[in-house]
């Protein structure tokens, strides 16, 4: 909303600072966007007269002029332009003046032997404009001595602030003025109602065939002569960015603005038939004044006359019947419209109007009357013409409201003790009526621009609440709202700096758990994942559709309606879909290697859960000492147990499976499961054909730990620790087995021998080739055996080997190696 | 030369020739062994005088304490040398750079929200979640913003195509519907920050379609608007480490509050620099929970009150850790993510300092 000072000024009484009103108006919730003052830098410029223009003696094209500036005496100035003349008034600058046309300050110069104490500016040099044939030439009667912005209209700070969608009645200038009266910035001018009198029944008529529409007056005005606006007029709608039309549409845009009453003229001699009727549209087309056709919908309120649309209800008007420069008789509409049925048919035509945000956020209902006749009276006094009778349709609604505010609530709601009676006057100040009084609470009636304070407004209660807390709770909104209504008047007013700030209450002595075990867990993976040399990123939900097919599902479901680009229309199945292109645009910027992790949510139709995902690529980092490996499925499988180490899981627990998802390569890869059914993680190199399709080059490894699916581990005392007084013993043993057994299953048998007397099981060497038959592979692994109550006998060592042995055996088929 | 004197001068000649301890121990053992001679002339003691035992004893003890003395002195100093020769042989090259290992670090978004999350649980808050797929019910309807209520269409809000228990479903444009999720939940008094991803159809160079917010909601019996600035402002002041941080609120709106408020902190324009400077930067919407919002969840207004409020995450850790530009959060350029990534080993705790 933008509106100059002067134009402020007609309706407020003040002579604060512009600094001092923009302040203010930030801080009751008009929040200033900004401050236009172009005459600012034109302030030391002055109108002053050319007493005397003669030839300089030492160039052709230069004259020496002797310039009253309206300060003591004349001074001499050295001019080059060709129209500087005897007689003259132009446009003094004084040396010391900043010449922002010229970005340069200027001096007293010396030009051609003869001392210039000055400047005369043209419009290009004071940045008016393009205008450098010479300098500017006032009129004869311009008064010497005042500075040109001054003159020129130029000292009129254009300010811009920005209403919220509640205050609809800030969208007008006199509604601003209003707020900044209450708030204690001069005083609100009383604004008078002109009388009209109709000379002749209106030939144009309403008809209201629509819910949109409760109420309309409309007047003809005969033997008008549009033109152009009056200066005053053309420049406060300029100023603020309208475009000057003709008379009659500058007024309806004045009164939009000042008013904030939005208005329409129709050229009562195109309107057909004599009716004009709100009604439903009926899928017509019709061309508004933007210059655009609108093709309007059942849902839609339209006015139309006989031959069909003419104008989008509270929207936009239409060009067939909009006034033009040679209309003689119009027709002014003054309506109002229902606030949502406006706003959804702005929306559906995507229609941005000044007349939309007035009538969608609610406009004052009451004015009607007065905002018509006052309209008629400034087409009258502008393009001449006599005022029919009204023509009216519908009735003014009810708009009547109460509310009452208990003073003590100021405090224990908005936390300022305000005194009862300066709460009562910023009330009174905004247009609030006081109906009753008393110490403990006053009750006041809601001034008709105010749609935002105790409005009817609905509920939207959740369907499951219980029928009597949903009661309660209604009845206590229709009670609590209207107050908290009031309480915001008083408290924005005031300032809500006043209010002073009090700490939280304890809520305990040691504040509990902030986060959930959940949460805990989210956590302790990214520090777990960091600290083992990756480096966390957070990617975008959505991704393009066919990369996330890449990885999995990428059901219509989860498809975006409107997405921002096609290359971001699908939520995405994994964080993999979106790690792995980081990887690839790692790569592209000449970073072979990374490991990169995010832990976040994975979208599918039914739900979405949070994994913690992660990728290494790239060979292996050349280093002297050769020990760095390339990214491969058993450092991601590490990652995984790291993870489910550090979050609690029994390690013993767990067993791996050799197949994963699809994207992942399907000979190296493998699920981590707890149990024969739950999949907590899964981890292996990625499948070759994601690789090409995301030009990530290998080698590749990935892992996913599904941090929802891990069980919350058990509370409870941990066991004493296992610290026997032998010695442990160690033991080797080879296996030569088949080369497609799981190495897990020679493991967990050995483990499981001699359940008390071996405490761990390790594998030191996989070996294929030259010794080992074809198709078979070695197996080394060391098996720690602890001793419970005694020194073992060699004899009893002996058994339990002969036990791992046999269990082995039994479980894999393999055969100790001789 | 008494024979004595002679053995001590010949084995003390000997134990200086040896090189090595298996030389110095034959030595040894010829002097000292089963047969050594000093052994032998022990033997014969037994054959003197008692006189002459007493004389010849006290003489071998000397001599023998003297060659056991040189032994030991000598010994010492053979394995002296070789162990030196042994380490000057084992040296290595102690400027050869060590194995790669490259360190990882944690996202500042994760860092900030972790900040968030530690500073706010100080004050009794605890952290709430809610689905990033939300239905209009939660996202909207809930929070009082009704279909055509023009900050629904203000919210450039991304849909997807079906529905839940009958209400479209959208991706949730501010996390305010864990506010809803939270209220349904349990009975106040509640304290509660959900700070997480939010989405709203909009890219450019301040505005991403994916950013993250950190909402969040307190009701109580006597919570006031005074205790919404309290609040507010011990957290930004923790949050920046700026103990006198200036702290403005100012009058606005938002349909899921009333009054609502916009805060800004003080900070220098030109510099960037936050506290002094005289200039004001918006960082937080806030305002006390509108009675439509309890009535909504089942919460009566006239028993209960409190407020709620909602920070971008991104906004708040550019200011304190001066990233100049948005998008790189979300490109995951590991230069970028080395450079403002934080030590995983260095969480946030509140006994370690939050501040930078």
């Amino acid at each position: 909303m933008k509106f100059t000072l002067s134009w402020l000024k007609t309706h407020l009484d003040t002579d604060a600072p512009l600094d001092t009103i923009t302040d203010a108006l930030t801080r009751i919730g008009l929040e200033l966007e900004g401050v236009e003052d172009a005459g600012a830098p034109l302030a030391p410029f002055r109108i002053a007269h050319v007493v005397e223009a003669v030839q300089h003696p030492n160039a052709d094209r230069l004259r020496v002029c002797t310039v009253d500036t309206g300060d003591g005496a004349p001074v001499t100035v050295v001019c080059g332009a060709p129209n500087a003349r005897t007689g003259m008034k132009a446009v003094f600058a004084p040396p010391g003046s900043y010449i922002p046309g010229l970005d340069t300050t200027l001096k007293i110069g010396e030009i051609r032997g003869i001392q210039s104490a000055g400047m005369l500016l043209s419009y290009r040099e004071m940045a008016l404009g393009e205008d450098h044939t010479g300098i500017v030439d006032l009129p004869e009667d311009a008064p010497i001595g005042i500075p040109y912005p001054a003159y020129a209209g130029l000292d009129d700070p254009v300010i811009d602030i920005s209403i919220t969608p509640n205050r609809g009645d800030a969208l007008a200038v006199r509604g601003v003025a209003r707020d900044l009266a209450a708030a204690g910035i001069g005083t609100l001018r009383p604004w008078a109602r002109p009388a009209i009198e109709g000379k002749f029944p209106s030939p144009i008529t309403w008809r209201i065939d629509s819910p949109a529409c409760p109420w309309v007056l409309g007047r003809t005005v005969r033997g008008v002569r549009n033109g152009p606006s009056p200066e005053w007029l053309q420049r406060r709608l300029r100023a603020i960015g309208l475009r000057p039309i003709s008379a009659l549409v500058d007024i309806t845009n004045f009164f939009t603005i000042d008013l904030g009453r939005p208005l329409h003229v129709f050229d009562a001699n195109k309107v057909r038939g004599g009716v004009l009727a709100f009604r439903s549209g009926a899928g017509e087309t019709f061309r508004a004044l933007n210059g655009r056709d609108y093709t309007t919908t059942a849902d839609d309120c339209v006015i139309a006359d006989a031959a069909g649309v003419q104008s989008l209800a509270g929207v936009m008007g239409g060009e067939a019947t909009g006034s033009q420069l040679d209309t003689t008789d119009v027709f002014i509409e003054c309506a109002l419209f229902d606030p949502v049925a406006v706003a959804l048919t702005g929306r559906r035509h995507d229609i941005i109007s000044d007349a939309r945000s007035r009538f969608e956020r609610g406009i004052d209902v009451s004015l009607l009357p007065a905002a018509l006749d006052a309209a008629t009276a400034m087409v009258i006094e502008l393009c001449g013409g006599e005022a029919s009778e009204v023509a009216e349709a519908g009735a003014e609604p009810a708009w009547q409201r109460h509310a009452t505010l208990r003073f003590e609530r100021l405090e224990t709601l908005g936390g300022l003790a305000v005194p009862a009676a300066e709460a009562v006057a910023a009330l009174e100040a905004l247009g609030f009526t006081v109906q009753s009084r008393d110490a403990n609470q006053v009750t006041v009636a809601v001034p008709p621009w105010r749609n935002d304070v105790a409005s009817a407004g609905s509920l939207d209660q959740a369907p499951a609440l219980l029928p009597e807390l949903a009661l309660s709770a209604a009845a206590g909104r229709a009670e609590a709202e209207p107050e908290a209504d009031l309480v915001e008047e008083v408290l924005r007013l005031r300032g809500l700096d006043a209010v002073p700030a009090v700490s939280m209450p304890a809520m305990a002595p040691v504040p509990l758990a902030t986060y959930t075990p959940r949460q805990v867990r989210a956590a302790t993976a990214r520090r777990t994942l960091a600290s083992r040399g990756m480096l966390e990123c957070v990617t975008f939900s959505f991704v393009a559709r066919d990369r996330a097919a890449l990885f999995g599902d990428a059901p219509a479901a989860l498809r975006l309606v409107n997405p921002i680009a096609a290359d971001l229309d699908q939520m995405r199945p994994t964080p993999l879909a979106t790690i792995t292109p980081a990887a690839a645009r790692n790569v592209a910027r000449g970073l072979p290697v990374g490991a990169l992790f995010e832990v976040g949510p994975a979208f599918s139709a039914e739900s979405q859960e949070v994994l913690a995902a992660g990728l290494r690529h790239g060979p292996a980092p050349r280093s002297w000492d050769g020990a760095a490996q390339a990214a491969s499925a058993m450092g991601t499988k590490a990652d995984v147990f790291a993870v489910l180490a550090a979050l609690g899981v029994p390690m013993d627990s767990l067993s791996v499976t050799a197949e994963a998802p699809a994207h992942y390569h399907p000979g190296r890869s493998g699920t981590v499961r707890q149990g024969p059914k739950l999949a907590l993680a899964y981890f292996g190199e990625l499948h070759p054909r994601v690789l090409a399709g995301l030009d990530l080059p290998g080698p590749a490894a990935a892992f996913e730990v599904r941090l929802d699916a891990i069980p919350e581990p058990k509370r409870r005392r941990k066991a004493l620790p296992d610290l026997p007084t032998f010695q442990p013993l160690r033991r080797d043993f080879a296996f030569v087995v088949d080369a497609a057994t799981p190495a897990e299953t020679l493991l967990r048998a050995a483990k499981g021998a001699e359940r008390t007397l071996i405490t761990g099981v390790s594998l030191f060497d996989v070996y294929e080739g030259e010794g080992v038959p074809a198709g078979q592979k070695s197996l080394a692994i060391e098996v720690v055996i602890q001793p419970r109550d005694a020194t073992m006998t060699d004899a009893a060592i002996e058994a339990v080997c002969a036990k791992i042995v046999a269990a082995v055996t039994k479980a894999s088929g393999a055969v100790l190696r001789g | 030369m008494t024979d004595l004197e002679t053995l001590q001068a010949e084995t003390e000649a000997a134990i200086a020739a040896s090189t090595t301890p298996r030389e110095l121990d034959a030595v040894r053992v010829g002097i000292m062994g089963k047969s050594g001679r000093l052994t032998a002339m022990l033997k014969e003691l037994g054959r003197a005088t008692p006189d002459e035992r007493r004389e010849r004893g006290a003489a071998l003890n000397r001599v023998r304490d003297v060659i056991t003395g040189a032994l030991d002195l000598r010994r010492v100093g053979l394995e002296t040398a070789a162990l030196d020769s042994r380490l000057a042989a084992e040296r290595i090259d102690v400027t050869l750079p060590p194995p790669p290992e490259q360190s990882g670090l944690i996202h500042p978004i994760s860092r900030t929200m972790e900040e968030m999350a530690a500073i706010f649980g100080a004050m009794g808050f605890s952290v709430g979640e809610g689905p990033d797929v939300e239905t209009t019910w939660h996202n909207f309807s809930a929070l009082n913003i009704p279909a055509h209520h023009p900050a629904r269409a203000e919210m450039d809000t991304f849909y997807l195509p079906g529905t839940r228990n009958g209400h479209p479903l959208v991706l949730r444009t501010h996390t305010s519907n864990v506010q809803i999720i939270s209220m349904l939940q349990g009975e106040p008094p509640l304290r509660v920050i959900a700070p997480g991803r939010t989405y709203r159809a909009d890219h450019d160079a301040t505005h991403s379609p994916m950013f993250h917010q950190c909402e969040g909601i307190a009701i109580d019996r006597g919570l006031t608007l005074g205790h919404l600035k309290g609040c507010l402002i011990d957290f930004l002041r923790a949050f920046f480490g700026i103990s006198n941080l200036p702290v403005r609120f100012r009058a606005s709106y938002f349909p899921f509050t009333e009054p609502s408020m916009e805060v800004d902190i003080g900070w220098n324009r030109k510099t960037g620099e936050l506290g002094g400077g005289g200039d004001w930067l918006e960082i937080l919407g806030s305002g006390m929970v509108h009675p439509r919002v309890l009535a909504n969840c089942g919460v009566d207004p006239r028993e209960w009150q409190g407020f709620a409020f909602g920070m971008g995450v991104e906004r708040v850790a550019m200011l304190k850790y001066g990233m100049s530009d948005l998008r790189p959060f979300y490109e995951s350029d590991a230069r970028w993510l080395r450079h403002y990534g934080f030590n995983p080993l260095a969480p946030v705790a509140l006994h370690e300092g939050v501040a930078p």
